[in-house]
């Protein structure tokens, strides 16, 4: 299944068509099939025009609270240049042909969203569509009056032409600019000095749905002969359902089918987390009660003996030997003995679980012919692909509709859920409605890898950093990836073009897999949540260690503007003069090296992720071992904004979501079974948590959008820890906090 | 056979009384705006009106709302035409990101209103626990203070 790193992008061009659609509209998108031979090019839509001036954007990625449904239509807006209140957005299906080359996009590009990248792949393509169909409009209306085209212009939603003191709303050109050949090249687009839609405020558009409890999620599918479906799940990691007795399960009143579902074997490749056993029924309740009364023998696991304890302990045996040198510029040992001062600590970062509101869920209906699936995920192609895999049919006889959904942060990249829906149907012939419960969800989830980073600094005796080491035992995203050679497992773990390389001449990074039985996945910025804590917490550790501004050394080794190479996602440069301005704008707006009273703190930390720049400074005050979130200054330089106040929204998100996992969330194993199984022991934090002294600013740069939903969380939490030492002089290498501040 | 309003309909149901309220309201009764969050009645995701009177409904049996009446989601705008307060005011701040928290952010904070009506940063603090897992409190908090504004100018 896709990583948010494996993204296709689109790599060439593909000219917009026209089309007329439904009751004489315009309708703009990509022929599916660019082939001499096929007459009926079968329109993949971004646009339909309708003769009352309306306009329907066609959204064709999903919807996971990171707001493509307001930003894509904001970019169509623009360069059609129609009124906001003319825009309605419309969810696509995934769309997939197969055609003589193999399966396409149907609509011009990879239905999916993670790695930031919602916005950015539709930047071009559905500005470029606004601004054709804009075009087009144009030529139609100079057809009819009998002009040049280049005698007219266009005002929201109608064609001007000034010499012929003409205004032709676009609802009256439909008919005539479908009927117009195809362009043959791309219409220019406006520079970003005439926007009037992108960089404004546009309320998110199905709000009003979401608060009168309209909008629709993956759970509330609804279908003919729609049954529920749950399964019982092994307690212990990877265990087997060895046999089962279903006659009290089958004589509670609803259910109408036991089944087994089949998981993969051990240290196999997932395409659902484990075996188990799935009851059918009339309602989810009485699913639930038939699975409680399900008396079900496991086979004993060979991750049976997996604990927390023993990941630690393997993980400080290794980092003990010699692992895998995955990066090694310039000469680090040489540089590290020849140094005047040498730096080392360890830190730990925890297993953690997406735990998004809306437990999985998915709706699948298999029969002999076909797949109809329906829900909430980030990747609708995994999604098709597992059913694929699951029932045997072509990719194209899956249908896969996506609902609106109850949050992503990486978990909905996998489609195990979906999966395991069709198994059901499959096997009992039921249209169902599969759904977890948090428990199950919590259990088996793809656990942000818990790690054990050792950093090493070596400084000259002017205090300027010479040598770096990054030295990591952890359990790799990577672990049963198909095709996925060992060696390899370090590359989700660390990205080797992060900073401090190329600032600094000597790095060295080094790598040691775990393999504790915990799956694990993708989880909101991946791997920057890790590196950016311990990287920014050792900054810290090493100005104060070495008598240095913590401020001051950063600035020193970010150093000016300048675009260096940087080949991992986000690429392909890394400017740490970005970096620079960002953190020494927080410091300056939070009052950093102001006095403050005994007790409190001022800390900061800023970091690179996927293409965008974040940072944040943060004062706390600790009492009593109490610990209190006083400010929260965060800042995001995104390029160009296209929907501030939805940068805004995700920059406050993800600054409580990094500090909610930093204050109290941890994933921990125990006799090979998760120890946590809901809210009152993974316990997110609620409103009281933070503070109403909460600012965030968007810092322009130029002209591009990077993504957003990522780049805000990874400086949250070494912000936060930085405050605390700067409050109390208590380190904080481990997380979560928990009580570490207690006596 | 227990009997109920939703949303001032009446209701009868008969199906089995240990029952959930929620299951209830989202299988049998197909009102999907309540949403089910933990079971366990910790996140709020399932917060309904019972008598006025805001309750967590994925931890109590249907048996236990005889003769009661339940207000959803659905059921708290005057109109189809016209929003609450709280609804409005969460619209002026802008406040959902993936929005499936926020019937229940809704339903909790007509609650706190009628109990508080002007409730101070504490107050919330104190007692909105709702949970919302894209942290959207900033604008919550933010949302409650404008509805209590919105709600004392309906008032005066």
């Amino acid at each position: 299944m896709s990583s948010a790193l494996d993204m296709p992008r689109v790599t060439r061009r593909q000219f917009l068509i026209l089309g007329a659609g439904a009751a004489g509209s315009l309708v703009v998108g990509l022929p599916a099939f660019a082939y001499e031979d096929e007459g009926d090019r079968m329109l993949g839509w971004f646009i339909q025009i309708n003769p009352d001036g309306s306009v329907i954007v066609g959204n064709k990625d999903p919807e996971i609270g990171q707001g493509l449904r307001t930003a894509v239509p904001m970019l169509v807006a623009e360069e059609l240049d129609v009124d906001w209140q003319n825009i309605r957005f419309e969810q696509m299906e995934l769309g997939l042909l197969q055609t003589p080359d193999g399966l396409r996009w149907k609509y011009g590009g990879s239905q999916g969203v993670g790695g930031s990248t919602g916005l950015t792949k539709n930047w071009d393509l559905m500005r470029q569509a606004g601004a054709d169909a804009r075009r087009q409009l144009i030529r139609a209306a100079a057809a009819r009056l009998g002009v040049d085209e280049s005698e007219c212009d266009t005002r929201p939603g109608a064609v001007v032409c000034e010499s012929r003191n003409a205004v032709i709303p676009y609802g009256e050109l439909v008919v005539d600019a479908a009927a117009l050949p195809a362009p043959e090249d791309a219409a220019p687009l406006r520079s970003i000095a005439d926007h009037r839609i992108i960089g404004t405020h546009r309320d998110t558009m199905d709000a009003r749905d979401i608060v009168t409890g309209k909008a629709r999620y993956g759970i509330d599918t609804v279908q003919p002969d729609m049954r529920y479906a749950v399964i019982a799940r092994a307690p212990v990691l990877n265990a087997r359902v060895r046999s089962f007795d279903d006659t009290a399960a089958r004589a509670v009143d609803g259910v109408v089918d036991v089944i087994r579902v089949d998981g993969p074997e051990v240290g196999e490749p997932y395409l659902i987390l484990a075996s188990g056993v799935a009851v059918i029924a009339t309602s989810t309740w009485a699913a639930m009660k038939g699975r409680d009364a399900l008396e079900i023998e496991w086979d004993e696991s060979p991750n049976a003996s997996d604990s927390s304890e023993r990941f630690w302990r393997e993980n400080d045996e290794m980092l003990g030997a010699d692992g895998q040198i995955v990066l090694d510029d310039g000469d680090f040992d040489s540089a590290m003995s020849s140094a005047a001062t040498t730096v080392t600590h360890r830190y730990r970062v925890p297993f953690v679980s997406h735990a998004p509101l809306e437990v999985q869920n998915c709706y699948a209906y298999v029969t002999e012919n076909d797949c109809h699936v329906i829900a909430p995920t980030q990747q609708p192609g995994g999604a098709a692909r597992a059913a694929s895999t699951v029932t045997g049919l072509p990719m194209e006889s899956i249908r896969v509709e996506m609902t609106r959904v109850g949050g992503g942060f990486g978990r909905r990249l996998s489609n195990d859920y979906a999966a395991e829906a069709c198994m059901i149907s499959r096997d009992t012939g039921w249209p169902i409605q599969l759904v977890w419960s948090r428990e199950d969800d919590m259990r088996n989830d793809f656990y942000r890898p818990g790690g054990t980073h050792e950093m090493h600094a070596g400084l000259d005796a002017d205090g300027r950093v010479t040598a770096w080491a990054q030295r990591l035992a952890s359990g790799s995203k990577y672990y049963r990836r198909p095709n996925m050679p060992d060696e390899n497992l370090y590359s989700a773990e660390l990205y080797v073009d992060d900073f401090p390389r190329r600032c600094l001449d000597n790095v060295r990074m080094e790598y040691f897999h775990n393999a504790i039985g915990l799956p694990r996945g993708s989880w909101r910025a991946p791997a920057h949540t890790a590196n950016a804590f311990v990287i920014q917490s050792f900054i810290d550790e090493i100005a104060h260690e070495t008598g240095q501004d913590p401020l001051q050394l950063r600035l020193d080794m970010y150093g000016e503007p300048r675009e260096l190479e940087y080949s991992g996602h986000g690429g392909p440069t890394f400017n740490p003069g970005r970096l620079a301005r960002l953190i020494q704008f927080v410091a300056e707006q939070i009052g950093y090296g102001k006095d403050l009273p005994e007790g409190s703190g001022i800390g900061i930390a800023t970091h690179f992720t996927f293409g965008g720049y974040g940072a944040h400074a943060m004062e706390v005050s600790v009492a009593d071992g109490k610990l209190q979130i006083e400010r929260i200054v965060a800042a995001i330089d995104c390029g160009l904004a296209v929907h501030p106040n939805g940068v805004h929204a995700q920059l406050q998100g993800g600054t409580i979501d990094g500090l909610s996992t930093a204050l109290g969330l941890e994933i921990t194993v125990k006799d090979g079974q998760v120890q946590q199984g809901n809210f009152d022991d993974y316990p997110l934090a609620t409103i009281a948590a933070f503070p109403t002294r909460f600012e965030t600013h968007i810092l322009p740069w130029d002209d591009v959008p990077t993504g957003v939903g990522e780049i805000t969380i990874p400086s949250a939490a070494p912000a936060l820890t930085n405050a605390i030492f700067a409050a109390t002089g208590k380190r904080i290498r481990e997380l979560p906090i928990g009580d570490q501040l207690a006596g | 056979m227990i009997s109920f309003t939703i949303n001032s309909e009446d209701v009868a149901y008969e199906g089995d009384a240990s029952t959930p309220l929620l299951w209830v309201i989202r299988d049998h009764l197909d009102l999907k705006g309540t949403k089910f969050g933990c079971g366990i009645g910790q996140c709020g995701a399932c917060t309904i009106h019972i008598d006025g009177v805001a309750q967590r409904s994925c931890v109590l049996p249907v048996a236990a709302i005889e003769g009661r009446a339940i207000t959803t989601i659905e059921g708290l705008a005057p109109s189809h035409d016209e929003l609450h307060p709280v609804q409005q005011a969460w619209l002026e701040h802008d406040v959902p990101q993936c929005g499936y928290c926020q019937a229940g952010q809704i339903m909790a904070t007509v609650d706190l209103l009628n109990r508080i009506p002007d409730p101070t940063d504490a107050d919330i603090d104190a007692n909105h626990t709702n949970v919302c897992r894209c942290g959207t409190y900033v604008r919550i908090r933010k949302a409650i203070h404008r509805a209590a504004e919105l709600t004392s100018g309906e008032e005066s």
